[in-house]
């Protein structure tokens, strides 16, 4: 191997202590008549200066009323920012006008013995799993500011109360706003106890309030990742090896070193080689023409043929781990009046955000910096450390909004890793990581390949009495978390078919069932996609459930209906659909109805699809009407907005979504071969929110499962074809 | 050196000549509210006006352009931010994660002014920008709302 640096770093070491003041950069430029300054939220400034009392953890208020709240989920689109502020300025009860937001650094929650709880976002368990104690730190810095206002006025705190941010003491009619009383209630100890709210008396959560971050959205001033600029940064551009798991065996630095901007030419780890140039657009051409020679190791004969066999290989294998089991399924199959059975198939997805993977960071032997667009600041700090060989305590990762998530930028931090180990080779010098969109769609963590054979038994009066699912494919969780598998199982396949319970489960019962799988781990990188395996689980089985019902002549809604007398949740959300949309009565000439449910990420979801399908196959979606039950609904537009968002990404998956493998690599490169829906496409979407209260579910992924299959029900109904391999563009739907 | 009108102003950019307009707006001159998507021009995350005409900057090499042609980027769309678009967008929360929202808006600001009585029809041909957060039900919305306003087009 061959590497160069072609100009040796002059910038000072003290570049690394980079903090927020100099990252105020009014930056570049031509003319000088712009102004590009920019303030990123990290943590609190003023806070640590001691100037503005900090109640607790989740919340600081200024003198001039100023709310700041907490957060440590990331905002990436689906609103959590916005959602999480409501829970606790409902319990603070303090006024929702003067409410603003800031990110802790993982850092300091490190410093504060993890005071913020889990910052990873995936899963939709941004609000679910931390509405608890966020509506906790609410109401105790309420209580706080209570006291200090009781304490001022000699009276006991029970005779005071307080709404949008003034605490009166009704006997004597006196008042204080909380900015008066912030700094004394910072002193009083947190209370023990703290009660919540019963949501029936919510007026700032589970109100279709506006989100907080739209603004600079709309006018450019939104920083991202990608648009971070630093003094003294430098861009850099990378190429992994095409094939997964290969390695660089040489590249020819001295071919490009000429090149406009080009400063080093480095190798990243032994698989990919990246160029740094004074812009990024001089590092990607440079690296566009530099000469490099692949070793592709053992996986550069796979295709998705080699692939989709060796799964067909699995649906019927001797071996498979057991996910959901109750009777017998075998001897229900072989005691059938009738039996039918069928195969469907997914492919690899990229998550494709629209602002590809990005990193800033800078490395001194003492002290690493990450600036990263991520779902989890604390995995990126953990990544971190480990590429920059420091302890976390002398790492920062500061997070940044991000342009799309999707789960892309969860688990893995592969693109953190890279920065940093660029960073480590020109210590001192800010460098700026971007990939490019051939870069980020060929080096994904892609939505795993699965089939799914699946056989359903009848009695002789049409009675389903077994069912027996058979997956075969690839585990997220093997690829991710291989040390966490044991005796070949990764329970996350089976979302969406558990047995019931609080979390993915089935929403039938069969007197014999069986769902099992067939482990399959081909070389291509699998990750967590929005919607996980819930998506193509639900595709099976509720294309399924439509073959059964017609296969016994039974409408679609009665028959599921018929298997879910034990499952009212499912069912309940069902029938909202079903009725909002109308099912059973007349539709125009040439539409017809899909339907499906399920139920995953704690919420219970349904859809019905009406579409049509042209003579000459052309499919068009009139309507959707999608009904949700997350228990608590804390911003009904928002969840309106992640429902409409989630068909988008659900129907560009199943309607043209597909990434093929062929010479171990990732065929698709662009949005012109992997495409994705665009507005022409977007049907019309009637949300429908039934919240039954009691629990708290996601709403940015489950919705995205019930996508696909009520359109594809609905295309059997309309031509009479069964869709069991995607994406629907490799179909043909014209009439035979 | 690149002789370039943008959002107003004349400037001087040092750059090689067949480096993009995206690139030179984003890291010469430095407005980012210009997005990078794809480079190939199907994502529209980099539209830009030139001379009125949406135009996706990351496939027109600067020398393309000449120093009479008015460039105008998400930054220069109105002095305050209050372009009726812009309202629009914030009326109906448009954006979700935002980043390709400047395009999205360059894209119907264009399409507006060429059409101010733009149809569903029209607003389906004409705004091919993706959106993988799925916003596009809400910016249909929003500029079928700028079209019963009748706040642009006139004159």
């Amino acid at each position: 191997m061959t590497s160069a640096s072609t100009a040796s770093s002059k910038t000072p070491s003290s570049k690394a202590n980079l903090s927020r003041r100099s990252l105020l950069a009014g930056s570049v430029a031509a003319a000088g008549a712009f102004s590009f300054g920019f303030a990123i939220p990290f943590g609190s400034e003023a806070q640590a200066q001691g100037a503005t009392p900090e109640i607790n953890a989740w919340v600081v208020i200024h003198p001039d009323d100023k709310v700041v709240i907490r957060i440590v989920r990331s905002e990436m689109g689906q609103g959590t920012l916005t959602g999480l502020a409501q829970l606790v300025a409902e319990e603070l009860n303090c006024d929702w006008t003067k409410v603003t937001t800031e990110y802790p650094t993982p850092g300091q929650s490190v410093a504060r013995n993890r005071v913020w709880g889990n910052f990873s976002t995936g899963g939709s368990r941004g609000i679910r799993e931390s509405n608890e104690y966020v509506r906790k730190g609410g109401a105790a810095a309420r209580m706080m500011l209570i006291q200090a206002a009781a304490n001022e006025w000699k009276v006991p705190a029970a005779e005071c109360s307080a709404e949008k941010s003034v605490i009166t003491h009704k006997a004597s009619g006196r008042s204080l706003r909380y900015g008066q009383v912030a700094a004394a209630a910072a002193k009083i100890e947190a209370p023990k106890d703290v009660a919540l709210k019963d949501p029936k008396d919510w007026t700032i959560a589970g109100k279709p309030l506006p989100r907080l971050d739209t603004v600079d959205k709309t006018n450019g001033k939104k920083i991202y990742g990608m648009d971070l600029k630093m003094p003294g940064m430098l861009n850099a551009a990378i190429k992994d090896c095409p094939v997964f798991g290969g390695k660089v065996k040489s590249f020819d630095a001295a071919a490009i070193k000429a090149m406009p901007g080009v400063r080093h030419v480095l190798p990243v780890g032994d698989s990919a080689v990246t160029v740094v140039a004074e812009t990024w657009w001089q590092a990607k051409s440079a690296l566009d023409a530099l000469p490099i020679v692949w070793d592709e190791g053992e996986h550069a004969k796979v295709s998705s043929e080699s692939i989709a066999a060796w799964l067909k290989e699995g649906l019927d294998a001797p071996v498979a781990v057991v996910g959901n089991q109750n009777g017998d399924v075998k001897a229900a199959i072989a005691a059938a009046a009738k039996t039918v059975e069928a195969v469907y198939s997914y492919p690899y997805q990229n998550h494709a955000t629209m602002e590809t993977m990005n990193a800033t960071a800078v490395w001194t032997p003492d002290r690493c910096e990450v600036w990263t667009p991520t779902q989890n600041g604390e995995a990126a700090l953990a990544a971190t450390a480990e590429a920059a060989g420091l302890p976390i305590a002398k790492c920062e990762a500061y997070k940044i909004d991000l342009g799309g998530g999707f789960g892309r930028r969860g688990a893995s931090q592969d693109w953190v890793r890279q920065v940093v180990a660029i960073a480590k080779q020109i210590p001192g010098t800010p460098v700026k990581l971007i990939w490019s969109r051939e870069e980020d769609m060929t080096h994904g963590r892609y939505h795993p390949v699965t089939q799914c054979k699946m056989v359903g038994a009848f009695d002789k009066d049409n009675n389903l009495t077994g069912l027996h699912m058979r997956i075969s494919g690839q585990s997220i969780v093997a690829g991710l978390f291989p040390q966490t598998i044991q005796n070949g199982r990764d329970p996350a396949v089976f979302q969406g078919l558990n047995a019931p319970g609080p979390e993915a489960s089935i929403g039938y019962g069969v007197p014999n069932l069986l769902v099992d799988h067939a482990m399959r781990n081909p070389h291509v990188p699998p990750g967590f996609w929005r919607g996980v395996n819930l998506n193509q689980n639900t595709i099976y089985l509720e294309s399924f459930m439509d073959e059964l019902a017609h296969s016994v002549g039974k409408d679609p809604l009665e028959f599921r209906r018929g298997l879910m007398k034990n499952h009212p949740k499912h069912l309940a959300v069902l029938n909202a659909v079903a009725e909002k949309a109308g099912w059973g009565k007349p539709l125009p000439d040439g539409v017809f109805r899909g339907i499906c449910q399920t139920m995953g990420f704690g919420s219970y979801v349904a859809a019905v699809a009406e579409v049509s399908v042209s003579p000459a196959g052309q499919l068009k979606i009139h309507r959707i009407v999608a009904a949700t039950d997350p228990g608590h609904a804390v911003n009904p537009a928002q969840i309106e907005r992640q429902v409409e968002g989630s068909f988008v990404y659900g129907l560009s998956a199943s309607l043209y979504g597909e990434i093929t493998i062929k010479d171990g690599r990732v065929e698709q490169e662009n949005f012109d071969t992997y495409e994705v829906m665009r507005l022409e496409a977007m049907p019309a979407v009637e949300t429908v929110i039934v919240p039954s209260g009691g629990f708290w579910g996601g709403v940015g992924e489950p919705t995205i499962a019930v996508a696909a299959p009520a359109v594809l029900n609905a295309i059997f109904a309309a031509t009479g074809k069964r869709i069991r391999s995607l994406p629907l563009k490799n179909a043909d739907l014209k009439k035979a | 050196m690149a002789k370039l009108n943008v959002n107003g102003k004349a400037l001087d950019v040092q750059v090689a000549e067949d480096t993009p307009l995206l690139w030179v707006i984003r890291e010469q001159i430095g407005l980012t509210g210009t997005k990078y998507g794809c480079g190939v021009a199907q994502c529209g995350a980099c539209t830009v006006h030139i001379d009125g005409v949406a135009t996706r900057s990351c496939s027109v090499p600067v020398s393309a352009v000449t120093a009479e042609q008015k460039i105008v980027t998400i930054e220069g769309l109105s002095p305050d931010g209050r372009h009726p678009v812009q309202q629009a967008w914030i009326k109906h929360d448009v954006p979700q994660c935002g980043f390709c929202q400047s395009g999205m808006i360059m894209a119907t600001v264009a399409l507006l002014q060429a059409n101010p009585k733009a149809t569903e029809a029209d607003i389906a041909s004409e705004i091919t920008n993706i959106c993988r957060c799925g916003t596009y039900a809400r910016v249909k919305t929003a500029i079928l709302d700028v079209v019963a306003g009748g706040t642009l087009g006139r004159g």
